[in-house]
């Protein structure tokens, strides 16, 4: 529940305390190449940034935070590539992080990982949890509706407007030709879309001091989730990792734009048969 | 004895989403296989309507949840009622389509049941009698094969992958309702707002036509539109023109916009950049039409046009509109 501090008699500050779900993800421009394994992709060489859906997640935290004072604490699952990714979160300004490591942890699926998060957020008395609306990379769009579940919130996913008024929050989803405005209470989890606010970039004072600031560490037995999530216990599991098949080689249709565009129209119905 | 598989048929406004009527027709597919039954689940209200619609796809049965709380989407109440016939059906498989709605209940009601779910899924396969979803990962650059080991799993499957059954007569269903009052609400859908222009769905359309920054302004929209009136297709955009405001999000194709796999892809005055094709690849058919030789598009075309948008398309159209009329 939100914390009304009252000041004096004029001044009325209300606290927030917020978490965010962070996931480090390969840069988009990365060429993905199988590894030996045949279900991960090849590390070597790839960078890692912060998915750029939790990015608005982040932005929305802060902005909150601005208006209401308070605590934001980020949360991130994965190896030594998620260091980085908290360091820049610390950097834009959250004010805590927590880094939960195990090898046991190694290529979770998408269940696995919201029972991890719920076990780590739970206690923490959040009034609202952030995530991105989608990983980018796993492409799944489903951690924060399991998350929601597992921590007993409504929910908002996809948004790209957000308005909070004391216990209550009005939504703006990006549905199918359309947009939908959802209502809510309080606790709440909001999956964040491009669109909801646009990401400030940390600066030089967040870096240096986001070096400074410790990223707690937890590992299964510190959530008292030892062996639960061992990979023989998983419901789902990747068992091969592809390339899709390379398209063959394109037409290049020659000509004077006239004689192009009566040989495509042609084409594209007699030889490809689409329209 | 098999359990069978059930299909959550997404409608809105009382409209049937022709990407729920796909993935009851992969479900009808994938249950002959096995002789398993097929279950569609239906919610909102005075959707009665909408059965001889789905009844095309051959269900064995139609459960509708229909009373005012289903009115409008909302997650807690629409996870009930899935829940309530998941209960009921006790199904190896739950179906649905990859949308807006799906993304946001189907998972939620997978956490509830403790189940897995893979996503996005664009492809069902079988290997040693194990089914086998094909998942696009890293905007298309690759394909995750995924099985499971758990009495129920969730699948939401892509729009254009799954061929459509269409009965010509509606089958026999066994239509039943099912009552649900929905417990704990905490978050519903108060308005929808319609956005104007868009006739066709860009996610479901079977043609689309976009444009990037090679079009130069907004004004010139109205040259595909033309295009997309004749051919019946959706209006899409690259990232670049989204940014500098010349069309809405809804209209994004990509990475950071929608993921779309039409029979028909024609991109006019776009690059090609890694982010815009993760949206695209899977396209049946892709028409690049660009001035610059070099563009990376013309990599991932099946039909590469070198030329002038502005002299190209407006007599594609008019080439296009003839044919139709033959
Ligand atoms: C994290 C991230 C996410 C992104 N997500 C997306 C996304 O979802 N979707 C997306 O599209 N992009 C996305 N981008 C942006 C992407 O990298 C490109 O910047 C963008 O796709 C370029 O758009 P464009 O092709 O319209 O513009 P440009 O790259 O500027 O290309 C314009 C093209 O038009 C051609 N042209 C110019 N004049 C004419 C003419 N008269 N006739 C014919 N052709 C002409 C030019 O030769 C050129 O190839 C993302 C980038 C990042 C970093
Ligand atoms: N390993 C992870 N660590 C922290 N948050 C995650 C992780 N995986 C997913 N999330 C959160 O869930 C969102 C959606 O992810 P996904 O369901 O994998 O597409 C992400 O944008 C994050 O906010």
């Amino acid at each position: 529940m939100l914390v009304k501090i009252t000041l004096r008699t004029v001044l009325e500050v209300t606290l927030v305390k917020i978490a965010v779900c962070v996931k480090s993800v390969p840069d988009t421009e990365t060429k993905i190449r199988i590894a030996a394994d045949n279900v991960n992709i090849e590390r070597s060489d790839v960078r890692f940034i912060i998915s750029p859906y939790d990015e608005f997640a982040i932005e929305e935290a802060l902005k909150l935070k601005e208006k209401h004072g308070g605590e934001i604490t980020a949360f991130s699952i994965g190896g030594d590539e998620v260091v980085e990714v908290l360091r820049d979160t610390l950097a834009r300004g959250v004010d805590n992080a927590v880094h939960i490591k195990d090898a046991e942890f190694d290529n979770l699926d998408t269940l696995s990982t919201a029972k991890l998060l719920a076990a780590a957020i739970a206690s923490g008395g959040f009034d609202a949890v952030f995530c991105g609306q989608q990983g980018v990379g796993g492409d799944n769009n489903q951690v924060p509706s399991m998350l929601a579940e597992l921590l007993n919130l409504p929910q908002a996913t996809a948004v790209v407007k957000l308005e909070i008024e004391g216990s209550k929050f009005k939504a703006e989803r990006e549905i199918e030709g359309a947009h939908e405005i959802v209502e809510g209470s309080l606790p709440a989890l909001i999956s964040a879309q491009k669109g909801l606010n646009e990401p400030r970039y940390p600066s030089i004072k967040g870096v240096m001091a986001a070096r400074r600031k410790e990223i707690a560490v937890k590992d299964a037995a510190a959530l008292g989730v030892a062996g639960q999530f061992a990979a023989d216990k998983r419901k789902v599991r990747c068992v091969e990792l592809t390339l899709p098949p390379p398209r063959p080689q394109g037409k290049m249709i020659e000509g004077e734009p006239e004689e192009q565009a009566k040989t495509l129209a042609k084409l594209l119905r007699e030889e490809a048969k689409v329209i | 004895m098999s359990r069978g598989i059930l299909v959550f048929i997404e409608q809105r406004d009382g409209q049937l989403r022709r990407a729920s009527l796909e993935a009851l027709s992969e479900a009808r597919r994938q249950a002959d296989k096995a002789a398993e039954p097929v279950v569609a689940l239906l919610a909102g209200e005075s959707v009665k309507g909408l059965v001889p619609g789905i009844a095309k796809c051959r269900p064995d049965k139609v459960l509708v949840v229909d009373n005012h709380s289903f009115t409008k989407y909302s997650t807690e109440g629409y996870a009930d009622a899935l829940t309530a016939a998941i209960k009921k059906e006790d199904p190896r498989y739950v179906l649905s389509a990859n949308t807006s709605m799906a993304r946001d209940l189907i998972p939620r009601v997978a956490a509830r049941l403790d189940s897995p779910c893979v996503s996005d899924v664009s492809e069902l396969r079988e290997r040693n009698g194990a089914l086998q979803a094909v998942h696009p990962m890293y905007s298309g650059k690759a394909l995750g094969v995924f099985e499971f080991s758990a009495p129920l799993a969730f699948m939401t499957l892509r729009s254009n992958c799954f061929p459509l059954i269409e009965a010509k007569e509606g089958h026999p269903a066994q239509v039943e309702d099912l009552a649900v009052t929905p417990e704990n609400v905490r978050a519903w859908v108060v308005e929808t707002h319609t956005a104007a222009g868009q006739k066709v769905e860009l996610s479901e359309a079977a043609i689309i036509v976009s444009g990037g920054r090679g079009i130069k302004g907004p004004e010139n929209w109205l040259m595909l539109q033309q295009l997309c009136d004749v051919l019946g297709a959706a209006l899409g955009a690259s990232r670049a023109v989204v940014d500098a405001g010349w069309i809405d999000h809804q209209h994004q194709v990509g990475q950071t916009g929608k993921t779309v796999s039409p029979q028909l892809y024609i991109a006019c005055g776009i690059s090609g950049a890694i982010q815009h094709l993760a949206g695209m690849s899977s396209s049946k058919v892709i028409v690049a039409i660009n001035n610059n030789p070099e563009a990376p598009i013309f990599k991932h075309c099946t039909y590469g046009v070198v030329g002038d948008v502005f002299q190209v398309v407006p007599k594609l159209t008019e080439e296009c509109r003839k044919l139709l009329a033959e």
